[in-house]
């Protein structure tokens, strides 16, 4: 199961006006893991992101997923193998229905038609809202649009999820689901969030990032209960872990 | 404001019109499509003065509502929007053209408002005409049917991504206009000196939205090619529905029906 | 203003669309050569912002009215001529279709009179060649709004013309021109405005999106723009003489226009009513009837008919004006029993 690890090696890469995203990252993951990355705003989380999947290239340091290096040649490999769950649900369902938009990626790679069915039905199926398979993106609710966004790349059948803030703007019962559906696979999974409880409950590594670089890299509940390096980082204890507000304690 | 919010209804109620399941709806897109474009061509093909010559055509739109179950009001409605253009230039037939056409005991109907009327009568049939076609069939199936009439892939992606987007951007701007009028009570629209930044910032708002569907697109595998989903077959009722309302266009665009009933009644004949 | 299908003859309906479908296709071609695939999500997100913005108002200083933006220019700038066309055409099918703005039929006279002017002639011969010199504020300023403000006059002007070659108004070519003229001046000054606004602040914020979308557009060869200069000098010249005629001898031009469209309108359907008139023959008892052709119908030689009805006949009205009353109540009747039949049908379901 080689062709599931990731290593990330010294990555460093600058914006066009200057400015450092990333400055030297290093990390490996392997198969099955589930790690939660999480830094204050601008901390290079999305850009380490888009990294992974070759939508940007670094200036210096390497990335290969597998045995497979990340370059402009590989990218159709790469991006099988790795999908990639956008922040902003509205930037990924770009066509009229869901359907369409869940069957663009499988289309792309020229699967008969027959294939791309089965595989539209199965990932939306899988995030449970088969149903509203030929309403317009817009119809959606929040939930059911990040839902829809996952299906898209579920239809991909990749090794190895990435997401950028999945549960941001869903309200309660929709993060909760969400969480539950992402429990359920198997994949390996990168998360890229804020909601230090869902990495708290979903994932057992986290790395945290501060200006472009790894500050630390471990076990998740050792990490996300030091109060100390929280705070450094611009970061809090999981709800979970801090005081509670009416009895005062743990 | 009201103009953001209104075409939004519009576009959603008609993209929910294009969900039902009839009779009308089923018919496949291409033969709905080329039904709409005979029936426009014959309806502008009649003469300025032909007026109870296009009456029968007013039998197509008021089989398909019906059969269709389209609702009414929110249709007229948007006739009427439009109509008020046309009869801005229609109105000066009335004026420029005096010469009496129709003469009945108690009154002469001049030339001028014969070609008035028939303008207004074919812009109402026109209008209702476009409507229908899209309230029966849906953006993504006219998109399918272009497809089949051989229009490149590259338009019609665009033009789905456009339509995608409307709502997305209609809403976006109604937010950013919404916060501009809190903060600038009493006034009727956004300032001469903020209609750059305004605009220019939405715009390239918009710009990096572009590029994050972009993004999004390249990590499923999109490399410049746009696929369609299948349509499915044609069947002959499909086939039917065209040439029989085709044929129905064509003979009343000869014979003019309504002046042979009128004759019948009338008894004006040889 | 966007053209309406009642005012279009088939034949000016027909011809513009052969006229866009030629211009697009060619754009097509073009912006296909870049293979820049990433213009494709450009285009179909810009085209929804313009048509978002559209519907922003903006107050104009020291009038109390309010203006909008055009797009056709701002496009065109922002992605250059080829793919600033379609991607208007793309705004102009989903008016049409949802908003019956312009019809269907006119749909190939929308596309062409506010994406042609601005795309290829306004933005390459007026907006280009002022920016050529450098990029400057003022000159940025200076070449969108006199592009602006041409585009939509060629467009007008368009507009007119189309209007008249399709023979259904009896409005005068020197009125229709003073009419349609100055208003889109007005309108064109105020897009104008709104856009070489827009694209000021975003070459102050973004330089590179603006010089990027002039530089990567390489048009095609100077004959393309030779042509287009051509056709412009044309029009510019035609529109110059006509308005000049219509100003100085205006019941001479209305007089030969309305001669012209009337002799249009009146041949197209002869062969139609001679065939028509020969069926009448045979079945008799239908009268020969018909508004206006009758008169032609003397001089069209027509043998069929024994006797040349005059062309204003109380009968042939009343008739028709009964036809007419009887083909709606028809009409009225079937789409009530289609809908009283369906509901009957779905009780029956329940």
């Amino acid at each position: 199961m080689s062709h599931h690890i990731i290593q990330v090696n010294n990555l460093k890469y600058k914006y066009p006006d200057g400015r450092e995203a990333l400055n030297g990252v290093t990390f490996r993951i392997t198969h099955g893991e589930s790690i939660g990355i999480v830094g204050a705003n601008g901390a290079g989380k999305s850009t380490l992101l888009m990294h992974l999947v070759g939508v940007l290239f670094p200036d210096e340091g390497e990335i290969s997923v597998g045995d497979v290096p990340v370059t402009k040649k590989t990218l159709p490999v790469i991006r099988q193998r790795v999908g990639m769950v956008f922040q902003e649900p509205d930037d990924q369902l770009f066509m009229t229905t869901v359907y369409d938009d869940v069957a663009f990626g499988p289309r792309n790679y020229k699967l008969p038609e027959e294939e791309v069915e089965k595989r539209v039905k199965s990932s939306l199926d899988t995030v449970g809202i088969l149903h509203l398979k030929d309403r317009p993106p817009y119809k959606l609710s929040g939930g059911e649009k990040r839902a829809a966004a996952i299906a898209t790349v579920l239809a991909m059948n990749p090794d190895i999820l990435v997401m950028d803030e999945p549960t941001s703007a869903l309200d309660p019962k929709s993060r909760r689901r969400l969480i539950m559906l992402l429990q359920s696979f198997t994949h390996t999974k990168i998360i890229a969030t804020h909601d230090m409880d869902m990495v708290f409950e979903l994932c057992e590594r986290t790395i945290i990032l501060q200006d472009g670089k790894v500050i630390t890299d471990g076990p998740t509940a050792k990490i996300l209960s030091n109060v100390e390096l929280m705070e450094e980082c611009g970061l809090e204890l999981p709800l979970g872990l801090q005081g509670c507000p009416v009895c005062g304690t743990k | 404001m009201p103009n953001l919010v209104e075409s939004l209804y519009n576009i959603r109620i008609l993209d929910e019109l294009a969900e039902k399941r009839t009779i009308i709806h089923n018919i496949h897109p291409l033969m709905k499509v080329l039904t709409t474009g005979v029936y426009l061509m014959v309806t502008v093909s009649f003469g300025k003065y032909e007026l109870s010559g296009l009456l029968p055509l007013i039998f197509y739109p008021v089989v398909l509502i019906t059969l269709a179950d389209i609702p009414i009001v929110p249709i007229f409605k948007r006739v009427l929007l439009v109509l008020p253009l046309i009869i801005g230039i229609g109105l000066f037939n009335p004026l420029f053209d005096k010469n009496p056409m129709i003469v009945l005991p108690w009154i002469q109907i001049s030339g001028g408002w014969i070609s008035f009327f028939s303008i207004l009568i074919k812009g109402f049939l026109t209008i209702l005409a476009a409507l229908i076609l899209i309230a029966t069939t849906g953006m993504t199936r006219i998109a399918s049917a272009l497809r089949i009439m051989r229009i490149p892939r590259l338009f019609i992606m665009q033009l789905l991504l456009t339509y995608r987007y409307i709502s997305v951007l209609i809403e976006e701007v109604g937010r950013v206009v919404r916060a501009y009028s809190l903060r600038s009570p009493g006034e009727k629209g956004i300032r001469f000196s903020n209609w750059g930044s305004l605009t220019g910032q939405l715009l390239i708002r918009t710009l990096e939205r572009a590029q994050r569907v972009y993004h999004s697109m390249c990590c499923r595998g999109f490399a410049g090619e746009y696929n369609v989903g299948r349509e499915k077959g044609m069947g002959i009722g499909d086939i039917v529905y065209f040439v029989g309302w085709s044929l129905y266009f064509v003979i009343i665009r000869y014979f003019n029906i309504p002046a042979m009933i009128g004759s019948l009644m009338m008894g004006v004949g040889k | 203003m966007h053209m309406a299908d009642a005012l279009l003859s088939p034949g000016v309906g027909g011809t513009m669309w052969a006229a866009t479908a030629g211009v697009a296709a060619y754009s097509i071609k073009k912006v296909q050569n870049d293979i820049d695939e990433q213009k494709i999500p450009l285009m179909g997100v810009m085209g929804a912002f313009v048509f978002a913005a559209q519907m922003i108002n903006f107050t104009i200083p020291a009038t109390g009215s309010s203006g909008h933006l055009g797009g056709g220019m701002l496009l065109a700038i922002l992605l250059g001529p080829y793919a600033g066309f379609l991607t208007m055409a793309s705004i102009l099918v989903i008016q049409a279709l949802f908003f019956a703005d312009g019809g269907l039929l006119a749909l190939g006279s929308n596309i062409f009179n506010l994406g042609f002017y601005t795309c290829f002639i306004a933005y390459p011969l007026i907006y280009k060649r002022i920016i050529r010199k450098g990029y400057s504020t003022g000159r940025i300023f200076t070449g969108t709004l006199l592009a602006s403000i041409i585009g939509l006059q060629l467009g007008a002007f368009s507009v007119v013309l189309q209007t008249l070659f399709s023979g259904k108004t009896e409005l005068p070519f020197g009125t229709f021109v003073m009419l349609m003229q100055p208003i889109h001046l007005a309108i064109g000054v105020v897009e104008g405005l709104v856009t070489a606004a827009v694209v000021g602040f975003i070459w102050k914020a973004r330089p590179e999106i603006i010089e990027k979308a002039a530089a990567g557009e390489a048009l095609g060869g100077i004959s393309i723009k030779k042509v287009l200069a051509g056709l412009a000098i044309v029009a510019v010249i035609t529109g110059g003489i006509f308005s000049w005629f219509a100003s100085a001898y205006p019941d001479g031009l209305e007089w030969s226009m309305l001669n012209t469209s009337g002799k249009e309108e009146l041949e197209a359907p002869d062969g139609i009513h001679q065939t028509l008139s020969s069926i009448q023959e045979k079945i008799a008892f239908l009268p020969d009837y018909s508004f206006k052709n009758q008169e032609q119908k003397v001089s069209a030689d027509a043998p069929e008919t024994e006797e040349a009805w005059p062309a204003v006949n109380v009968g042939t009205s009343v008739s028709g004006l009964v036809g007419g009353v009887m083909t709606l109540l028809l009409a009225a009747i079937t789409g009530f029993s289609i809908y009283v039949i369906k509901k009957r049908e779905k009780a029956s379901a329940v």
